[in-house]
């Protein structure tokens, strides 16, 4: 463990369930890291998580948490921010809970704008329950419930993010740490409804199941796919092909839903309560 | 009821729900408009900003039942209310507030159905949903009002007991209930008791989230966001609060949960007896049947035929001592109710044969006319 950033973990309570090669520790680690960078109060700080591997990241982790239900943490994560807005709120989710089960709250929460940080875990499978394909998995990728190659076409989550109205959507991986950091760290500045895919990688199902290689090999096919928005935004369209772009995709901000509610509120300071 | 707090109204059921709710300190509110509950989100909407709570409308129930679970973490009490439909909808996430043990109170306006159903047609078909709606083994209580004054005072009990016993609890209104109007007297402030949630004495520290403090079981509930950084989880836990595999920490975990409840008897069952003592036959109603069923008791009375009636205001846990005890004196029980027999057979098996149970079920958006029950009253005399 690194002690720049132990506090926020509940050491006690590891080692954690995750298979060895899995990323999602990679990425609880930078979620860790631009909330210090951001200086938040831990103690005024919730997260909130589905139901998948992924969501067993509140577990290990020392703030207020709420591991919730398969596909709802943007919903109880909506009570939590609105009933108390000083709280900072961030939601930990997979590409399962949160495009498929959750999908209707992922949209109507990013309409909302709520003050609320999202960061979806996106390994392309259901890892929890045994590799199953999700709304995620490429087309033709295989899963045990696809075992002649995925029919269905995936989201562009970014894409459904920004056209539902989300103020801040960034997509990283789990190879440039770094990157990753900082745009949930931008995240936190935004004050309004923030997304960002982070692109794991589960070596034990989705790996396997698609002969990607070991663990190391998965890292650097992130490394070799992903370019960052400022690089595809300098490169001819048919050199961008396939290639996923990371970065800051979209940042507009825009009146924030408790904020706004507030407003109301104080329309009754002073005046008569009944 | 204090003359001298006289604030009396004509009011709607689902208003005077509303107004308790408010009254007993409610300040978050999440729901999803469904008739015939509507009316409770809709005055809500408008209460809730003037005394500093909040309202929203979610996506849906299942999302409505999960925000009401987050806010009330904050310390917010807590509230949602729906219909059939809806009720079905927010199971999954009821289970997770009875496991998590987090304060909230549901209404539901049963209206008639399975699925869409008659939306506007009164019903008390939701008696069984409300015992064993959501998964697995699980307590629940549940209360159901008949009369306008009783929605206000039994919402302010509903949240009192939610907070007490760190479980949701169901107000279980009907069609008739929720739309009637009569005139209500808004208790003054202080005039009805409100419980605050028990909060932990101990340190951050020292805290063990779900470790009983006394004979309650009842453990003290940190809110989110005052240094005690705990976990919540709908996952069977130990005390700390984190998840376990073991047999004897999950079977732990529900026993506790079922023995809180059954500990808090004394205080959670609320019955109503009426014209009992020398009763041969014994009404059991509750919601707005309790309403036929006592204009029947006033009738056969004036004929002279001795019925009596227990209204059931609390219907889960089932008031079965209550029960037992004027089995021991009738000679027969009737049971009128909106549905097509379901507290029926529970009075069956808690009087366990002692005394003929018959019901009058029926179940298609029509009340029960009194005229019915004292047919059935001479039919079994
Ligand atoms: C209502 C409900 N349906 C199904 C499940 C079973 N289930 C648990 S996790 C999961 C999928 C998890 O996949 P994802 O969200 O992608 O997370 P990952 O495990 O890959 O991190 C499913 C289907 C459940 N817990 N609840
Ligand atoms: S199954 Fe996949 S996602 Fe789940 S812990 Fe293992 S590697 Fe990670």
């Amino acid at each position: 463990m690194f002690a720049e950033i132990e506090q926020y973990f509940r050491t006690e309570r590891l080692p954690h369930i995750w298979c060895p090669g899995c990323t999602n520790g990679i990425i609880v680690k930078s979620i860790v890291e631009a909330i210090q960078k951001a200086g938040l109060d831990q103690d005024k700080t919730v997260i909130v998580s589905g139901i998948g591997c992924s969501s067993r990241a509140t577990g290990y982790l020392n703030f207020n948490t709420l591991h919730t239900t398969h596909g709802r943490a943007l919903a109880f994560a909506t009570g939590v921010k609105l009933a108390n807005p000083e709280l900072n709120v961030f939601v930990i989710t997979g590409d399962g809970d949160c495009t498929s089960i959750g999908g209707n709250h992922f949209i109507h929460s990013a309409r909302r704008n709520m003050d609320l940080n999202v960061i979806l875990f996106n390994n392309n499978i259901y890892g929890m329950t045994g590799g199953q394909y999700s709304p995620m998995s490429p087309s033709g990728a295989k899963a045990t419930t696809a075992p002649y190659g995925n029919i269905e076409r995936p989201f562009d989550i970014c894409n459904l993010a920004i056209a539902s109205g989300a103020t801040y959507v960034a997509r990283g991986n789990s190879f440039n740490t770094r990157q990753l950091t900082d745009i949930i760290y931008n995240g936190i500045a935004n004050k309004g409804f923030s997304f960002v895919e982070a692109i794991a990688s589960c070596p034990v199902y989705y790996g396997r199941k698609n002969k990607l290689g070991n663990a190391a090999d998965m890292l650097k096919w992130q490394r070799d796919n992903c370019i960052t928005k400022e690089a595809a935004d300098r490169l001819p369209p048919e050199k961008k092909q396939g290639k996923i772009v990371t970065g800051i995709l979209h940042h507009e901000p825009a009146p924030e839903y408790t904020t706004e509610y507030q407003k109301i509120i104080d329309k009754f300071q002073g005046g008569e309560e009944s | 009821m204090n003359v001298t707090s006289i604030n009396a109204r004509l009011m709607q059921g689902n208003q005077a729900c509303a107004e308790g709710a408010i009254y007993a300190g409610a300040r978050f509110y999440a729901g999803y408009p469904i008739t015939p509950s509507t009316e409770i989100a809709e005055v809500l909407a408008e209460r809730l900003p003037q005394v500093g709570g909040k309202f929203i409308q979610m996506e849906d129930e299942i999302a409505s039942m999960a925000a009401i679970v987050g806010a009330s973490l904050t310390g917010a009490k807590s509230m949602t209310a729906t219909s059939g439909p809806g009720f079905s909808l927010k199971q999954e996430n009821l289970g997770y507030a009875v496991l998590s043990e987090v304060p909230c109170v549901v209404v539901n306006v049963q209206r008639l159905g399975p699925s869409t159903g008659g939306p506007t047609a009164p019903s008390q078909g939701d008696i069984m949903q409300a015992r064993w709606g959501t998964h697995g083994d699980h307590p629940i209580i549940a209360v159901s009002p008949s009369s306008v004054q009783e929605c206000f005072e039994l919402t302010v009990k509903a949240f009192n007991l939610s907070e007490r016993f760190r479980i949701p609890v169901l107000m279980m209104l009907d069609e008739v209930i929720g739309h009637m109007r009569e005139r209500i007297v808004i208790p003054a402030p202080g005039e009805l008791d409100i419980f605050e949630r028990k909060t932990p004495e101990v340190a951050p520290s020292q805290y063990v989230p779900y470790e009983p403090q006394d004979d309650s079981l009842v453990p003290p509930m940190a809110n989110f966001g005052e240094g005690y950084r705990y976990h919540v989880t709908g996952l069977l836990h130990d005390d700390t609060g984190f998840p376990s595999n073991s047999p004897a920490v999950m079977g732990a975990h529900q026993d506790r949960l079922h023995e809180k409840i059954r500990r808090g008897l004394n205080e959670i069952i609320m019955v109503e007896e009426a014209e009992t003592e020398d009763a041969d036959v014994l009404l059991v109603a509750f919601g707005c049947m309790a309403r036929s069923a006592a204009r029947a008791v006033k009738e056969a009375r004036a004929k002279g035929q001795k019925v009596g009636m227990l209204r059931l205001i609390t219907i889960w846990p089932f008031p079965e001592e209550a029960l037992r005890q004027l089995a021991e004196k009738v000679k027969a029980i009737i049971v009128p109710e909106m549905n097509l027999g379901q507290v029926v057979d529970v009075v069956k098996s808690a009087v366990e044969g002692k005394v003929p149970v018959y019901g009058i079920c029926q179940a298609d958006g029509e009340i029960i006319p009194p005229e019915r029950i004292l047919e059935k009253i001479e039919e079994v005399l």
